[in-house]
This record gives structure tokens, sequence and C-alpha cells, in this order.
């Protein structure tokens, strides 16, 4: 069965600003039908692939092909079939919510009366509705960004692309935000999405890269990473006001027995393990004295720790 | 199995939307210019963009009942260079439409096309559509034009009623607005690409009222001192008020096609090189 | 101890020492170029039909105008957009709300900093005229008070419009309806008696004309329409009545 042709193609991609190298010469592909996230801090280069992808940033070098075709010959034609939730809103601060997506529709050539018919439609999807009428400006974060993501829909585009679409929403805004993607992608939209988030990643995404630095350092699903790259458990022990690094020295090689691998973070120490509670009984035998331990699944964010040696949101 | 199906299913509609790209793509630049200029629109239904517009043809109006009557009744009337005598509210009233088509467009396309751009983001969204950069420009120019071109029209009618010019000189001056409009709105939007911060604004506001002051506005242009006489051939403002004047009470000539050629020639090189220059700043 | 109002009036004054240099060309530069144009170029023609009936050169007749004129200009504009932004963008007068100062504190600090914005204004253009000759002796320099109380007259209004609009666009429109017509028609240019009855009645009202007549008198010791005590008391009016609807206007503001 031969593979569909990929929406989104990618060889050896790079973006420069001036001597700064953001994005250093990444693969990819995304398929039709697809979830695919770029997972990576800040300044990992996200963003500036997600705006070479939407056709408003040349690339410096390599190839990149969205539908088949080229971002720099075809721009508009592109740009056509694709939804953009920018990671800024940049909403229309003049405009009635109602409003915002129907100019908007209309950059997309799409008529009068069929673009108000598509606002009612995606203002009930994103809850929205009662605001119609409102000035974007008093909308809360959630509301903004949810307006945000209901506009990248207008013209049903083929792909959907979310730059960090939860940043900054609290944990009710965020459900909601996802929840909606989540029927999006039950639907069969194609879907891009970039986060620093590894709940976010590990919900919502197939398959997707890991970015630091302008690389791709690991690419999979959220399953195969973590099964790759760390082990099922981890346990985290705390040692109260104690430095970390004089706990581990004081420790030495103690702990190093009792799991597969260690790490040392400013606050607390991770060891990496298959059996959780094996761990936590030989750390207690070995007297290391932790004020508080907490086993847990191993997440996105261990396999990130794991590749670059940092964790993603510091 | 399944999987395969699916793939199947999948590949079919990726091949059936591909097909779709040309009819989703078809908007034209007619309708993404368009788009941009629907945008303004519906924004000037807010209530300050809405008294704005209402109160745009106030300013050349007040200036020109002040100006040209108030002080105009202390003066009589004036000796042109050619020894023509007019009435002094004759001599300014032309003067003030070329400012005010001047005025508007200018300023929307620089200090208010920057703050869009720059400031409120507005054009980070609109990129991401098939509008382009230039289109962008194009459609706020023609706004500011569409707007521009309204005070000029109450204002030549108001001319005309108050009897500082002839329908045939009115009909006429109206165009020449349009393009002193165009003139600045080009220079404007390629000024926006050069401006850095509010401090900048005070700059442009200035050169603004130093060209209104000094373009053989209030005087005519032969009385200035010679050196000055030189600069002010130079603003794009004094060829617009000269055009204005030779259609409202002087007689054209070959002089009037320098003028014209003049405001085309600074509105068509400002656009084009705009244009290139935004398509930098926001597709970077 | 000091007055919490002066901490208040010291936060603008420091904020000023960054930003003084861009305010010289709109608020000095460009008013003297407008007098020096204005009573040069068209000065020539009014002056030139055979004694203008003004009682003085043309140049010499708007001078003490424009002094005034540049006053109100000041006191108006330096009440918007930084009103604005203290309520909406930079948030500062929320700020200063949070810590011990009164609402009555925030705004007159505010308004002791127009104070020296509109003086500061008023005596460059004093010395422009200076300059030119249009002073009218040392009597002449009284106009320097009576411009800066023009000025500030106004300021107080534009504060109380400015803390109850939400959108940028009315600030714009104030200089429409508010600064160009008050700047046409404040007898500045042309004696107001030469305007129908209507004009003349709403330039009465206008506190720039009062500070118009007031400077004049100063500079070219000609009488003037109300005698002084009026135009005094009337600016203080101005003052007075504008201090007390900005105050209801910021704490309906900073209340909510
Ligand atoms: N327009 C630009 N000019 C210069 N540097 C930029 C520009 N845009 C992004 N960068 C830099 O490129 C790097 C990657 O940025 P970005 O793609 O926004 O990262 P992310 O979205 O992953 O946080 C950052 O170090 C950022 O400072
Ligand atoms: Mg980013």
């Amino acid at each position: 069965m031969p593979e569909p042709e990929p929406l989104i193609e990618a060889r050896r991609l790079v973006k420069r600003f001036g001597d700064f190298v953001a994005v250093d010469g990444i693969d990819l592909r995304v398929r039709p039908g697809e979830f695919f996230g770029f997972l990576g801090p800040n300044g990992a280069g996200k963003s500036s692939t997600m705006r070479m992808i939407g056709c408003v940033s040349p690339p410096s070098a390599g190839t990149l092909r969205v539908f088949g075709r080229d971002p720099v010959a075809d721009g508009p034609a592109i740009r056509a079939r694709l939804g953009v939730c920018p990671q800024r809103d940049s909403l229309d601060e003049e405009l009635s919510v109602r409003e915002n997506l129907t100019v908007y529709a209309r950059c997309f050539g799409i008529a009068r009366r069929e673009a108000r018919r598509r606002a009612e439609e995606l203002l009930e999807f994103v809850q929205l509705t009662e605001r119609a009428r409102d000035r974007v400006e008093p909308l809360s974060g959630g509301m903004k960004r949810r307006l945000a993501i209901a506009r990248a829909l207008i013209n049903d585009p083929d792909v959907l692309m979310l730059d960090e679409p939860t940043t900054g929403l609290d944990p009710q805004a965020r459900h909601l935000v996802w929840e909606r993607l989540f029927q999006l992608k039950q639907r069969g939209v194609t879907q891009v999405l970039t986060t620093h988030y590894m709940d976010e990643a590990e919900q919502l995404c197939d398959r997707l890269v890991v970015m630091d630095r302008g690389r791709i350092v690991a690419e999979g699903s959220p399953r195969q990473l973590i099964d790759e790259f760390s082990t099922k458990e981890v346990v985290e022990l705390r040692f109260g006001n104690e430095r970390t690094d004089a706990v581990a020295a004081r420790l030495g090689d103690r702990l190093t027995g009792c799991c597969e691998r260690q790490e040392v973070l400013p606050d607390r120490i991770l060891l990496y393990t298959v059996d959780g509670d094996a761990t936590v009984d030989a750390v207690h035998q070995r007297d290391a004295t932790p004020s508080s331990v907490l086993v847990r699944r191993s997440t996105l964010e261990d396999v990130f720790l794991h590749l670059t040696g940092r964790t993603l949101v510091d | 199995m399944v999987r395969g199906l699916l793939l199947v299913r999948l590949a079919r509609r990726a091949e059936g939307r591909t097909g779709r790209v040309d009819r989703a793509g078809r908007i034209g630049r007619v309708g993404r210019v368009g788009a941009v200029f629907l945008r303004d629109l519906t924004a000037a239904r807010n209530l300050g963009e809405a008294l704005l517009l209402a109160t745009g043809l106030l300013e050349p109006l007040l200036y020109l009942l002040s100006i040209g009557f108030g002080v105009g009744g202390l003066i009589g009337e004036i000796t042109l260079a050619d020894g023509q005598r007019v009435p002094y509210p004759v001599f300014v009233a032309p003067a003030m439409l070329a400012a005010s088509a001047m005025s508007g467009p200018f300023m929307e396309s620089s200090i208010g096309f920057f703050a869009k751009m720059r400031f409120r983001k507005l054009y980070d969204a609109t990129v991401c559509t098939p509008v382009t950069p230039a289109e962008i420009a194009i459609g706020e120019l023609l706004w500011s034009l569409a707007q521009a071109s309204l005070f000029a029209l109450s204002f030549v009618v108001i001319m005309t009623a108050m009897g500082l010019t002839t329908v045939t000189g009115a009909l006429a001056a109206l165009p020449v607005a349009v393009l002193i409009g165009f003139a600045f709105g080009g220079l404007g939007l390629l000024l926006a690409t050069f401006l850095t911060g509010w401090q900048d604004f005070d700059y442009l506001g200035a050169a603004v009222f130093l060209m209104f002051l000094f373009s053989g506005t209030f005087a005519p242009v032969e009385d200035y001192p010679t050196a000055a006489q030189v600069v002010v051939h130079l603003t794009p403002l004094f060829h617009g008020v000269s055009a204005v004047r030779d259609l409202t009470f002087g007689s054209p000539g070959w002089g009037l096609l320098v003028h014209l050629g003049y405001l085309v020639g600074v509105g068509v090189l400002g656009l084009w090189l705009a244009s290139r220059r935004i398509s930098r700043t926001l597709c970077r | 101890m000091l007055h919490p109002a002066v901490a208040a009036f010291e936060y603008h004054l420091i904020t000023y020492r960054r930003t003084w240099r861009g305010t010289i060309l709109t608020f000095f530069v460009i008013p003297a170029v407008f007098l020096v144009g204005m009573g040069w170029m068209v000065g020539g023609y009014v002056d030139g039909s055979s004694g203008n009936g003004l009682g003085a050169s043309y140049l010499a007749y708007i001078a003490p105008g424009l002094l005034a004129s540049t006053a109100v200009q000041v006191g108006i504009g330096e009440g918007t957009h930084a009103v604005y932004s203290g309520f909406h963008w930079a948030r500062t007068y929320h700020m200063m709300r949070a810590s011990p100062l009164t609402t009555t504190d925030i705004l007159t600090g505010h308004l002791g900093y127009i104070l020296v914005r509109v003086t500061i204004s008023a005596t460059g253009f004093v010395l422009v005229m200076g300059l030119l000759g249009t002073l009218g002796g040392p009597r002449g320099l009284l106009a320097l008070p009576a411009a800066v109380l023009a000025g500030f007259s106004i300021a107080a209004f534009v504060f109380a419009y400015s803390a109850t609009i939400s959108e940028v666009a009315l600030l714009d429109v104030i200089y429409r309806v508010l600064v160009v017509p008050l700047s046409l028609f404040s007898g500045v240019f042309f004696p107001v008696s030469r305007m129908p009855a209507v004009g003349q009645v709403l330039a009465a009202i206008s506190p720039l004309w009062h500070g118009v007549e007031l400077c004049r008198a100063a500079t070219l010791g000609v009488p003037t329409a109300w005698g002084v005590p009026a135009h005094v008391g009337y600016l203080l009016l101005w003052t007075a009545a504008g201090f007390l609807v900005a105050r209801r206007a910021f704490a309906r503001r900073l209340t909510d």
C-alpha cells in the first residue's frame, strides 16, 4: 500500500535571521488526517517553522512543499487552504467578535452570506455565540484564543496550524480548547500544533517531533518516544530546603544502584526505573531520607530532559 | 487491513482536495484588495472612527473660513505673479482642498499604517490568508483615498456654492485632489516602513504642517525668498496646490502636466517601494 | 511630610525628563515657525493694504494671540493620549491608585505637571516674541501668566473627557472639533468683531479668546473687551469647574 502524498514535506529546512540560525536543517512530513506536533521549549524554532509552512516567512535553505507546492511561488494558493492560528492572537480589536470572522472570510473570497453562515457555525463551535456582537478587547484570554481558532477555521482549511494554542490559559480554558481540537481531529481535519506542554502533546498528537535549538532531536508517537527515551516509571525525590546537588554529592552513588538513570534538577532528583515502588523501597533502605517521594508514569517531559538535559518550561 | 483502507480513503480525500486548490485560491487580486478595504469600512462603524470620518471635512473648511475669509477680509485682493488680481479666499480655497487631500491619506498611510502593522499586529493574521502584503498596502491606500475623495467632493461643492470657483473648475479639481491623496498615500506608506516608534510621529506631523504652511498655501510662492522657492518646488504639495489653482481660477497650461506628472511619479514610486519593504517586514 | 500629590507630580516630571526632546518640535519650533510664516508672509499683504486697522503690524497683532493659542494647545494636547494611557495602556493611574494616593492626589499631581508644561512652552514662545521685537516692553511679560492661565484653564476639562471615553479615535476627534476651531476663531488671526454674531458669542465662551485678549493687552497695551479682572475671573472659573468635573470622571474610572 503506497503512503498517501504528504500534505507538508520539508527537507533540510533552514531559517536564518541574520547570522542567527533559528531552524537548523529539519526534515518532516505531515500526512492527511494526522495530528502532528512540535514539542520544544521557547526559542526552539517552532514558530519559525510554522511561519515557513504558512508561507509568511521564506525558507533560508532546504526544500519545503505544502500541498505539493512551493510556498514562495504559490503562497496565496497554499494559504487559501491553510487555517492559521498564530502564536499571538492578533485579533482585530476594532471589530466585533463576529466581524472578526466575517471580515477574515472575505480575505479568502468567501461570499458575504456564506461568510455569515460559517461565522455563526464557528461561534457556536467555540462557544462564543453570546459574545458575537461584543468587542474583542474585553474578552478573556481563553475566549480570544477560541476566537482565533474559529477564525483559522473560516476557510474550511485542509490543514489547521496552531501555534501554542493554550499557552497562558487557565486549566479550564485549556481543556475547552483541547476538547474542540479533539473534535476537529475526529472530523478528520489535519492539524499541526506547537507546544511546550508535554501533556498537551501527549493528549493530542498522533505523532510529534521534539525540537531544541532549531533541530529535531526525536520523532515518533508520544508512546514511542516515552518507550524509547525514558523508563516506564519515574520516582521524584524532594529534600526540603537542602540543595539537590549537595544531596547528590552526599549520597554519592548510593542512588545509582536503585534505578536505571538519575537526573538532578534544582528542586528535585528524578530516578528513572521500571518499577517505581521497588525503587522507593531501595531508596529508603539506603537512608536517602527525602522529605517527599512521588512515583509517577514517565512523560514527554522526561524524554525532553533525557535528550537535552533541560526541562521544557523553566 | 482496516488501516490500509483508511489510508486509501485519506489519499482519495487528499486528491480530491488537491483539485480544490484553484477553486479556493481563485480569489483574485481585486477581491483581496477589496477585503482589506472592507475591513476598514467595517471598523468605520465604530463611534470614534465614524466621528473622524464625519469631521474630516471640518479642518479645511474651518481654515478656509478663518484664514480665507477672516484674514482675507483684512487683505482684500492679492496680485499674482502674472498680474492677475484675485480675492484672497479664491486664492486660499484651492490650497485648502489640496492640503486636506494630502493630510488624510498621508497620515493614515504613515502613522496609521505603521500603528496597524507594528503596534496592533493587525496584518499578522491577514498575511496568513491569500492576501499579500502589497495588496494590504493598496487596500489601505484605497480606503484613505475613498475618504479623501468624499471630503474633496464636499469641499468643491462648498467652494462652488461660495462662488470661489466655477462648476467646471470644481469638476476638474476633484480628480486632482484624489491624485494628491494618491501621491501622499504612496509616500506615507513608504515612510511607514522607516518609522520606529511614537517619537517619529511628531516629526511627520511637523513635516506635514510645514508643507501645509509653505507650499504657496497662504502666499504666492513667487513672494518667497529665492532659496525657499527651490525647496518648495520639490514638495509634492506645492505641485498639488498649483495644479488645483490652475484648474479652479487660473489658466491651465503645460505647467499643469508637470504638476500632475510629478504627483503620479511620487505616488507610483512610493507605493512600489513601500510594497517591497512591507513584504520584508511582514514576511520575515 | 510632603503632600501625596507631589509624588504623582514628580512621577510625570521624571517621565518628561525622558521625552522632552520630542516635544520641543511640536510645542516650540512649530508655533514659532507658524508665527514667522503667518506674520511675515500673510502679514505682508495685510499690512500692505495701507494701514490694516489693527493698531499694530500683523506680526505684532498675531504674536500674543498665537502665544495664548500655543498654551491652550499644550493644555489640551497633554491631556489627551497621556490621560487615556494612564487608564488604558500604561495604566499609571491604576498603579498609583494601589498606593496611598487618593483620586484627587492623582489628578492634582498630573494637573500640576500640565501647569509646568504649559509654562515651559509659553516661556519658549515669549522668548521668540522677544527676539522678534513683538513683546512691546517689560509690560509684555505679563502675557506669560495670562497665556499660562488660559492654557491651564481648559486642561482639566480635557482630562475629564479623556477619562470618560473608551475609544482612541475619540481623542483625535477632539483635535478636529476643539483644537482647530478654537485656534482659528478665537481672535488670534483676525478680530472676532469681523465674525457674525453667533461666532462672536461662541468666541466669548472659548477660554482662548479671553487669553488672547489678556495677552494682547499686555503686549500691545490695548484695552480688553471685558476688562482684565473679568477675563481672569472667567478663566479661573473654567479652571475650578474643570477640576470638579475631572475629579468626578477620574473617581468613576478608578473605583470600578
Ligand atoms: N524575526 C526574527 N528576527 C530575529 N530573530 C528571530 C525572529 N523570529 C524568531 N527569532 C529567533 O529565533 C529563535 C526561534 O524563535 P521561534 O521560532 O519563535 O521559537 P519558538 O516558537 O520555538 O519559541 C528565537 O531565538 C528567536 O529569538
Ligand atoms: Mg513560538
